[in-house]
């Protein structure tokens, strides 16, 4: 069953679209995440599904209502902020408790839904607290207890982790991940962390220029990008200009790669850089290309390399230290790269999001 | 903070503390000088005094037009007070809410009482007045309602600054938690807003109070015999006499507004108003 569903949703301010054509479902208890750099739509579509942006046109249905024209006290949604946005001069039980006194719930009711839901964020015993008296991750914590504490049809999350340090985001972002699946609520977060969209999210939904990119697992957008855009918003990626050829592509340089993800459509290879594999001698098999080390950094885990290949393009590879041995890299040095057919995907050459035929893209 | 202990920085804490001082000295120095006076036994000014009592006290309250005086001040600073919030709380949530045209004509209008000489405005609403009456047949200058209506204009700009500067300074995201949380706009500022405002809404208050309270050049034109207010009334008096009443009158004023001061501390603490 679909819990959200937009359908054709825009939205324009003047003659710029902010949310250009959108259609996207989140399904019943899944956790999507709509990915973007800044100003390519994502919290505009947030703010179009709580209800605070009017649509232009289009439809939003949260469990099978149209709600489009419904203003948000009407919606049934549970939103957390960047910002916590906890009310300054309540306790942190009366704000968790204020969405149950809206829907005049039963005193003793709310007590225990209130004590419930603090539980569930384990902040059992803080409920005469002052959000002011809470550390960030706490204050976040009483924001996720507010917003779940009234069993939404759906949990907006708009960039809830931005504002805690790189410890606490990790644990938060764990927790929420927790709590999202315990009490199976479907979710909605915006975010322009990759990391963190991948390491949360069911289903990313990678948005740019107002539209979106591509929908699909981690896993899917990672392996196989609808663009170069997203190939390069969802982990670290080469590219390098091609064009088609039988049973692969030719390089600019003149070089010939064999793929398995050869389409005539792509004007570009991406290659990751941990499918780059380096070694001091050559050994037997496809796609094997002569190169020099242009620099190295040892991480621990890996090594950073960059490479030029004689013909003249530029790889990044990311070496295991494990199978590198005891090799040390170091700029200068001749080696080796191959490229997995497999790994050599093809895509399409434009470095922009795509947008719409029907009208011009709009400068922002 | 550090204080530095060389020589340049010595003098500087010591410059710093005068200045200080003697600003703080310039304020208090008036106020100090007309509560002494209201103490002094001779009618004649002099200095130094030739002893000291409470005889001026007794006059003030002798005096009707003091004590009346008194009452309808304070009746239309209140009053004034009520009706300059009832405009300045709903136009401060649309100027700060909503961009439309003409927005920054509404808030000019809405700041020109600040502008405007009083004695222009209090001119010009006597005339208005009048011609009000001669239309109505309703008596409107000479009345507390008509003061207070009067004053209300002087009060607005006040309230205006200070709070759209409250609601400015408020993180939008609280609101709309509220409201995504099942809060009716009504309901969200009457639970969320107004109480984070609050500070605000007292100091705009406390400020209103305090200009009706004090002004002179409106109520000249708006007052009528036997409804007048203090300031008004110690103006009068100061026409014919010049004794220590209008002294003592004053210590009284100022109580007033000191007590207005010291139940907003109290309230809300002055240091969050203003």
């Amino acid at each position: 069953m679909t819990a959200v569903r937009l359908d054709r949703l825009t939205k324009l301010y003047g003659a710029t679209a902010a949310v250009d054509d959108v259609t996207l479902e989140a399904r019943e208890g899944e956790l999507l995440v709509l990915l973007g750099p800044s100003g390519c739509g994502k919290t505009t579509t947030l703010r179009l599904v709580a209800g605070f942006v009017e649509a232009t046109s289009g439809t939003i249905r949260l469990g099978g209502r149209d709600v489009t024209r419904e203003p948000p006290y009407r919606r049934s949604i549970g939103l957390v902020f960047q910002n916590y946005a906890l009310f300054p001069h309540l306790t942190v039980f009366e704000n968790v408790a204020f969405g149950l006194r809206r829907r005049r719930v039963a005193e003793a009711e709310i007590g225990a839904r209130v004590r419930r839901a603090l539980g569930l964020v384990r902040l059992d015993g803080f409920e005469g607290r002052l959000p002011r008296q809470l550390s960030g991750g706490q204050q976040q914590r009483v924001a996720i207890a507010r917003a779940v504490v009234i069993e939404p049809d759906v949990l907006l999350l708009d960039e809830p982790l931005s504002n805690l340090d790189a410890k606490l985001r990790h644990d938060v972002r764990l927790e929420l991940r927790r709590l999202q699946k315990a009490l199976s609520i479907t979710a909605i977060m915006v975010t322009h962390d990759q990391d963190e969209a991948m390491a949360v999210g069911d289903r990313l939904a990678v948005m740019g220029s107002g539209r979106i990119q591509q929908v699909g697992t981690p896993a899917e957008l990672y392996r196989s990008p609808a663009n170069r855009f997203v190939a390069s918003f969802v982990g670290r990626a080469n590219f390098l200009d091609a064009s088609p050829a039988p049973g692969g592509f030719v390089l600019a340089s003149g070089l010939a790669l064999a793929s398995e993800h050869a389409s005539a459509s792509a004007g570009t290879v991406m290659i990751r850089p941990e499918a780059v594999e380096v070694a001091a001698e050559p050994r037997p098999g496809p796609n094997q290309f002569p190169a020099t080390v242009d620099a190295a950094a040892f991480l621990g885990a890996s090594w950073d390399l960059e490479l030029a290949l004689d013909g003249g393009e530029r790889l990044m590879a990311t070496v295991p230290a494990a199978r590198a041995g005891t090799e040390d890299w170091s700029s200068g040095r001749r080696v080796f790269v191959r490229v997995d057919p497999a790994a050599a995907v093809g895509i399409p050459g434009s470095e922009r999001p795509a947008t719409p035929a029907h009208h011009e893209e709009t400068p922002r | 903070m550090v204080w530095g202990s060389g020589f340049r920085e010595r003098l500087g804490r010591f410059a710093f503390r005068t200045a200080a001082a003697l600003g703080l000295g310039l304020v208090l120095l008036p106020l100090v000088l007309v509560a002494w006076l209201s103490f002094f036994s001779n009618e004649i000014l002099s200095l130094p005094p030739e002893g000291y009592s409470l005889r001026w006290y007794g006059a003030a309250l002798a005096q009707p037009q003091f004590i009346g005086g008194l009452w309808t001040s304070a009746a239309v600073a209140l009053l004034a007070t009520a009706v300059g919030l009832l405009v300045t709380l709903p136009a401060s949530f649309v100027l700060t809410r909503r961009a439309f045209p003409g927005r920054e004509a509404v808030v000019q209008l809405l700041m020109s009482p600040l502008v405007v000489p009083a004695i222009v405005i209090g001119s010009a609403l006597y005339m208005a007045f009048v011609e009000f009456e001669v239309m109505t047949e309703m008596p409107l200058t000479g009345s507390v309602a008509g003061l207070a209506l009067g004053h209300a204009l002087l009060t607005i700009p006040w309230g205006l600054r200070l709070l759209t500067a409250n609601l400015a300074g408020l993180n939008p995201a609280i609101e709309e938690a509220a409201l995504s949380l099942g809060a009716r706009p009504v309901v969200a500022v009457a639970k969320v807003t107004l109480p984070l405002i609050w500070p605000g809404v007292v100091a705009a208050a406390l400020f209103s109070f305090v200009v009706s309270f004090g002004n002179l050049e409106v109520s000249l034109f708006l007052v009528a015999p036997g409804q007048t207010t203090l300031p008004i009334a110690i103006l009068q008096y100061l026409q014919w006499k010049i004794d220590p009443t209008i002294a003592a009158v004053s210590v009284v004023q100022i109580l007033v507004v000191a007590a207005g001061l010291l139940l907003t501390d109290r309230l809300v603490g002055l240091g969050r108003v203003v």
